[in-house]
């Protein structure tokens, strides 16, 4: 808890200080809108709440510095991501690959939509089932009290 | 069929509750890395007591060694500090330091200041190696086996601990191998 209040801290002191002073884009409008779109789907692992297009933080100028630079020498996204996934794990991609360890993710949900379902479906169906001697009697209020207008 | 109705809602609650209590108990700051189990990633440093001196990661095969990366603007590594020097003076293991996006004056005052566990320091200015070696929350402990190939990795500080119930485990199995 205290290593995380820490984190926090020091993200909001790295996004004041990186106020202070400018980013050192790059010249090549292009080139820094290909980092931002790559960045924008990549985790911070410092604020990891935060893309790396987002964060200030220094891990963060770091990375995006080392993106430019791949950019530049020709890679492509797919490259730049598998650099990242090689050195921090699956876990800095916004959008999880599918594969055995990630099942439980993608179709844990479906899984759980689907069982929701038949559960319902097999307690609809019991009680269309059952008589009506089952049910409480409808009972017809006739004295008004309790309606409130 | 009725008794059961009766159970499930407590089975889901305690259920719920379990995973609840474990997540309580899980530090998101944790992943696990990517390397271990591989080859460390090679590097080429200078020492941070010697700008002329070289080292590069294959001088190191042969040997079980640990790397320690560490700064002196790292707060959590002065608390780490004590624990790393008392686990120097046993001489279980060379321990080298990585001295991660630092200035040569600093790093050194401040091994002057608080002790130098380390065999040797690593001088990674830019914190390039850093990257490779996947840092992202300094201090951060590697120990690498005679192959060169990672073994364990922690993120954060070592402790006593840890040393006694993780490092020293390992570096045994990894001593006779």
């Amino acid at each position: 808890m205290r290593r995380l209040l820490i984190a926090l801290i020091a993200c909001l002191l790295a996004a004041r200080v990186g106020a202070n002073e400018a980013a050192p884009a790059s010249a090549d409008p292009a080139l820094e809108a290909r980092v931002m779109q790559i960045a924008a789907e990549l985790r911070c692992l410092v604020c990891q709440n935060q893309t790396l297009a987002d964060s200030n933080a220094g891990l963060a100028l770091d990375l995006r510095e080392q993106m430019r630079t791949m950019l530049r020498e020709g890679a492509d996204a797919a490259q730049v991501r598998r650099f990242m996934t090689d050195r921090y794990g699956d876990f800095v991609l916004y959008r999880p690959p599918l594969k055995a360890t990630t099942l439980a993710l993608w179709f844990g949900p479906l899984a759980l939509l689907i069982g929701g379902i038949g559960v319902l479906w097999a307690v609809l169906r019991r009680r269309n089932r059952l008589g009506a001697e089952h049910f409480e009697p409808e009972v017809i209020d006739t004295t008004n009290e309790g309606v409130t207008t | 069929m009725k008794r059961w109705h009766l159970i499930a809602p407590l089975v889901l609650f305690v259920l719920l509750a379990a995973f609840l209590w474990r997540g309580l108990r899980l530090d998101p700051r944790e992943l696990p890395s990517p390397l271990v189990d591989k080859p460390a990633p090679a590097f080429s440093l200078t020492r941070l007591d010697d700008a002329s001196r070289t080292i590069r990661r294959d001088d190191m095969l042969g040997k079980v060694w640990m790397l320690n990366v560490w700064a002196s603007w790292c707060e959590a590594c002065r608390t780490e500090h004590p624990t790393l020097v008392g686990f120097a003076k046993t001489g279980t293991v060379t321990i080298v330091g990585l001295n991660y996006k630092d200035t040569r004056p600093e790093g050194l005052g401040w091994l002057a200041r608080f002790g130098d566990p380390y065999a040797m320091s690593l001088f990674d200015e830019k914190g390039r190696v850093g990257i490779d070696f996947g840092v992202y929350g300094v201090p951060e402990t590697f120990v690498i086996d005679k192959q060169g190939v990672v073994r364990f990795k922690l993120i954060g500080p070592l402790t006593p601990e840890l040393i006694a119930t993780k490092i020293q485990p390992l570096l045994k199995s990894l001593g006779d191998a």
